[in-house]
């Protein structure tokens, strides 16, 4: 049995034909094709994924895909401005916080989250704006400093790329050049 | 003659000439470069298993076992084919050729043949038009057990007239064994009376899971011209297109694995399991494309994680903290298959005693099948549960004889050479490992001196980058990676290896980026593609970097070769002197004299044709003993290691908070310091989880359903949260091995292994409490605390 939802995804209205009890991870991933945000444990558990609604992180795997009716929906693929990929998106890159890559979406969510209302966490306001987000590749730490050296970039208006290696006390900035350095150039707050 | 101007554009995207021809040495290794899928990972963009769709693809479902141990009286799946939406229903005897991983234990189905093994295994598939479909379909399959004697402790199921859970392999043999080690080297007893000193122990290492973010998924697809294509979420293509041809029996050469990107794996990815061949089947049965994705319940009970082991040691040493001699008894629970198992068993001896030089030792390994989900290879296979006990016991011996335990380490340290156990060791910074995690953590002004509750501990370790012998023998290579070059200065490269997040695409760009000179957004890599790539052998044993690496670097030399050789005629003068480097051809004496790597590329490829070539790894032959087993554990090349860990321990709760963990390890040369770190960091990170937080558990009757899982959710199964964690600090060591890319070794398991006992000697020097059992949760930790003060208070009372 299905029905037509209406949803506002990434600024875009969208209408789509699902099962009545669906939620709205099972919404964006298998009918609007948004397969960035994942699903990793189905309970609410993980954290994979998060989207934001309304600006603040929400688990979507155990949210009725009818309860996000009416709000904001922004994902992974909507945190990017234009061309350009978000600051957190380019900090975690420069950072090497991704490393499988699963968890990043919903930590990504929850991060520009948090950053939405502090633009200057400190590093326990981190962990704990992350803590619904299970990372088993980095043992979180690239993640912290990717989050940090994102929010620096945004309050300061300059691209992470600039201010990694002195916020990080690593080597020379030369090194930071790499696939899609061109398109990060520049990458600043939403 | 070239024309000038072959492309618009293309002169300006050449790097800076000036900063090119002022460079020295590397100019893309070494740096914090980007990986070459780091946007796409970050941006959402990245493809994994579960985000592929095809039009008209069914949705695969697995009915699993609900007994321990049970002979399959009859299946019926009648009902479930009938309900509507419903394509296909298998059962064991649709897929009855065993499988594994292993050529000597092919011990498992697709599918339950006549018995299940543990409550998980899979007894029967259905592939229908939707997921809803198919788990309604799951309900309707009714299938009668006999239930059979279980066995979830190994040494029970090691007894004598213990319920068979496989039949034995040979007549006469027990069934329940899946492997049996026996190796002893030196004079063990001699050197045993020899000592001064004995330290003892019984340790328990717990069993643990991989628990990657992503669950397993495989979708499979049969092509136009026959192929049958399995898009899977492995470690291991090009082993799994093996199985699958076995178990199809279909022509392995019109079967095609692809490997989307892995979202985590860590080993529990690393063999092949049942919704592989059930998709494959599915796809060929109903020529549409299946995918099955596993809920998070079933990865726990698809496992394949850390073994049980209990461990009985004695070690003793000279007066002068000399190791003499080892004695050691292992005993392995292996759940319900082989897995990696007979590997397993060899590792949990053949890598004990490293790194330190040890005299003699020997040790006895019994794996045992039990009725639990089947063990396997996670992250540091076979040898963190025996480094677990190894630590331990060195520093009841520091203690014993009145030694620093970093002392005690320095005095054992291996060097290069061979060990006792006959390999051969070519670069080894252990004794820098030591160095730096001493000074880092503060040591001297730390151990045996911070305040009551306080402690901190040490611990060493050793890893190999790679086994020297593939899964199935042959002389083939054990890595090869094909590299294309072409006129408008991009480079290709494909190859086998599997990224699993580890980052061996990016490393492997990052070689052909150096070699040939081009800046990293000009390389495009492709890998674990059967079809497109060159054969490799997966992600396991570390052994990516060192083998495919040193396979990318041959390839892109050849190319090097034949660029520098063009450039060379050109400007008349030696091919040594012409260099490729960010962007450019330049000439080394005369920096003036140069061209943009892309018009480089065009002379060369005027001269000989379409550039591409192909280069290949083979491990050296003589890096190990002749004896039976001796081959595994050995390596071309071994990191090492060294942790400090600080903790607080509350003494009334048992409570252990760590602090922080000091991680050096030595990877040879750090092709990406923050690939290397974020290794070292994570498995750090994994270690310690494996101390503190994680415990896969299995009922007993006494508490439920003998043999179900006790927690299979990432609620229940406490994986560390970025609240949960200490500071990790990485400290790279860098000891260039010649067998290495550059010198550079494996970073991906090594670091891992030291955590637990260092997390372990911690705590005694904080509480004084030795925990030889795992994982040291507040209540275990509290009954010791009680337990030393009991023993404490009868001393008293005898005095």
């Amino acid at each position: 049995m299905k029905e037509v939802v209406r949803l506002r995804v990434n600024g875009d209205d969208v209408e789509v034909g699902v099962p009545t009890h669906w939620t709205l991870l099972e919404t964006l991933r298998y009918e609007l094709g948004l397969t960035g945000s994942k699903q990793g444990c189905d309970k609410g558990d993980c954290g994979a994924c998060t989207v934001l609604l309304d600006g603040r992180a929400h688990l979507s795997c155990i949210m009725p895909v009818y309860e996000a009716v009416g709000h904001e929906i922004t994902t992974v693929e909507g945190l990017a401005d234009g061309p350009r990929p978000h600051a957190l998106q380019d900090a975690f890159d420069l950072c090497g916080a991704a490393q499988c890559g699963f968890c990043t979406p919903g930590i990504l969510a929850s991060a520009a989250g948090l950053l939405r209302e502090n633009l200057e966490p400190t590093r326990r306001e981190i962990q704990e704006a992350l803590s619904g987000n299970l990372c088993r590749c980095t043992g979180y730490t690239k993640i912290f400093d990717a989050v940090e050296l994102a929010a620096r970039a945004v309050r300061e208006g300059r691209p992470p790329a600039d201010l990694r290696d002195e916020a990080l006390g690593t080597a020379a900035a030369a090194g930071s050049r790499g696939a899609g350095a061109e398109a990060a150039e520049g990458a600043d707050a939403p | 003659m070239l024309p000038d101007e072959l492309f618009p554009f293309q002169e300006s995207s050449a790097g800076d000439a000036d900063e090119a021809a002022a460079g020295e040495g590397h100019g893309v290794l070494g740096r914090r470069n980007r990986r070459v899928e780091g946007l796409r990972k970050s941006t959402g963009q990245e493809v994994y298993a579960d985000d592929l769709s095809f039009p008209g693809m069914l949705h695969c479902r697995i009915l699993r076992s609900t007994e321990a141990h049970a002979r399959i009286v009859s299946i019926d799946t009648s009902k479930a084919r009938a309900l509507e939406g419903v394509h296909d229903v298998l059962t064991g005897k649709d897929m009855p050729i065993p499988y594994g991983i292993i050529p000597w234990t092919r011990d498992e189905h697709a599918l339950a043949l006549e018995k299940v093994r543990f409550i998980g295994d899979a007894v029967a598939s259905v592939a229908a038009a939707d997921e809803d479909t198919a788990i309604r379909a799951l309900d309707l399959i009714e299938v009668e057990y006999e239930p059979l004697l279980s066995y979830l402790d190994p040494e029970e199921a090691l007894a004598e007239g213990a319920e068979f859970i496989h039949e034995p392999r040979k007549e006469g043999k027990h069934g329940n064994v899946t492997k049996h080690v026996h190796l002893s080297f030196g004079p063990v007893d001699e050197k045993m009376a020899d000592a001064d000193a004995v330290a003892e122990g019984e340790y328990y290492f717990h069993g643990t899971t991989h628990t990657p973010i992503e669950p397993h998924c495989a979708v499979g697809k049969v092509e136009q011209n026959g192929v049958l294509t399995v898009y899977s979420s492995t470690q291991v293509p090009h082993y799994l297109q093996r199985e699958l041809a076995r178990v199809l029996e279909l022509d392995v050469a019109k079967i095609r694995v692809v490997q989307p990107a892995v979202g985590g794996a860590f080993g529990g990815k690393s063999e092949p399991f049942d919704l592989e061949f059930c998709v494959a089947m599915h796809a060929r049965r109903t020529g549409r494309p299946v995918k099955c994705l596993y809920t998070r319940e079933e990865v726990f009970y698809s496992h394949r994680g850390r073994h049980p082991m209990l461990m009985r040691y004695r070690l003793g040493a000279s007066k002068e903290g000399k190791l003499l001699a080892l004695d050691a008894r292992t005993i392995l629970d292996g759940g319900a298959y082989a897995s990696f198992g007979l590997v397993t068993t060899y590792y949990s001896g053949q890598l004990l005693t490293a790194p330190y030089g040890m005299e003699s030792y020997r040790f006895d390994s019994t794996r045992a099948y039990t009725n639990k989900a089947p063990a396997g290879p996670k992250r540091g296979h076979g040898a963190v549960q025996p480094r677990f006990a190894f630590e331990i016991t060195v520093d009841k011996l520091a203690e014993k004889l009145g030694i620093d335990p970093i002392e005690i380490r320095r005095r054992n340290f291996l060097g290069t050479g061979k060990t006792v156990n006959e390999f051969t060791v070519k670069s080894n910074g252990f004794l820098r490992c030591l160095e730096s995690v001493e000074q880092a953590s503060g040591w001297k002004e730390k151990f045996r001196q911070l305040p009551s509750g306080r402690g901190i501990g040490v611990a060493g370790s050793s890893y190999i980058s790679g086994t020297n012998y593939p899964i199935y023998p042959n002389p083939m290579p054990q890595a090869a990676v094909q590299v294309q070059i072409e006129r408008s200065g991009r480079v290709t490269v494909l190859h086998g290896a599997s990224e699993i997040g580890q980052g061996s695409d990016s490393t492997m760009g990052y070689i052909a980026a150096e070699e040939l000179g081009v800046p990293l957004e000009y390389v495009r890599v492709f890998s674990a593609d059967t079809d497109l790539t060159p054969v490799d052998l997966g992600a396991y044993s570390s052994r990516e970097t060192l083998m495919v690496g040193n396979a990318c670097l041959s390839a892109c030399r050849k190319l090097g070769d034949l660029v520098r050789g063009t450039l060379a005629a050109e400007w008349q003068v030696p091919a040594r002197r012409v260099r490729l480097r960010g962007g450019w051809a330049l000439d080394r004496e005369d920096p003036e004299r140069r061209v943009p790597i892309a018009k480089a590329f065009q002379l060369a490829e005027a001269e000989h044709g379409t550039l591409g070539s192909v280069g290949h790894y083979d491990t050296p032959k003589d890096v190990h003993g002749d004896y039976r087993g001796g081959t595994i554990g050995a390596s071309p090349a071994y990191s090492s290691t060294a942790h400090v860990a600080e903790v607080e321990v509350d003494p009334e709760t048992g409570f252990v908070e760590v602090k922080t963990i000091w991680v050096a390890h030595d990877c040879g040369h750090a092709l990406n310091p923050t690939l290397v770190e974020g290794q070292m960091e994570g498995s750090a990170y994994m270690g310690f989880a494996e101390a503190i937080f994680e415990h896969q558990v299995f009922k007993d009757a006494a508490h439920g359903k003998k043999g179900l899982h006790d927690a299979p959710s990432l609620l229940d199964y406490r994986i560390p949260t970025s609240l949960d964690c200490p500071e990790f600090v990485a400290l790279i060591v860098e000891e260039h091995d010649p067998e290495g890319p550059y010198g550079a070794k494996e970073a991906g398991e090594g670091p891992l292994h030291p955590s637990l006992p260092a997390i372990a000697n911690a705590i005694y020097d904080a509480v004084g409490v030795r925990m030889d059992r795992l994982p040291f949760t507040p209540d275990r930790v509290w009954r010791a605390l009680r337990e030393k003060e009991a023993a404490e208070a009868e001393e008293e009372q005898v005095a």
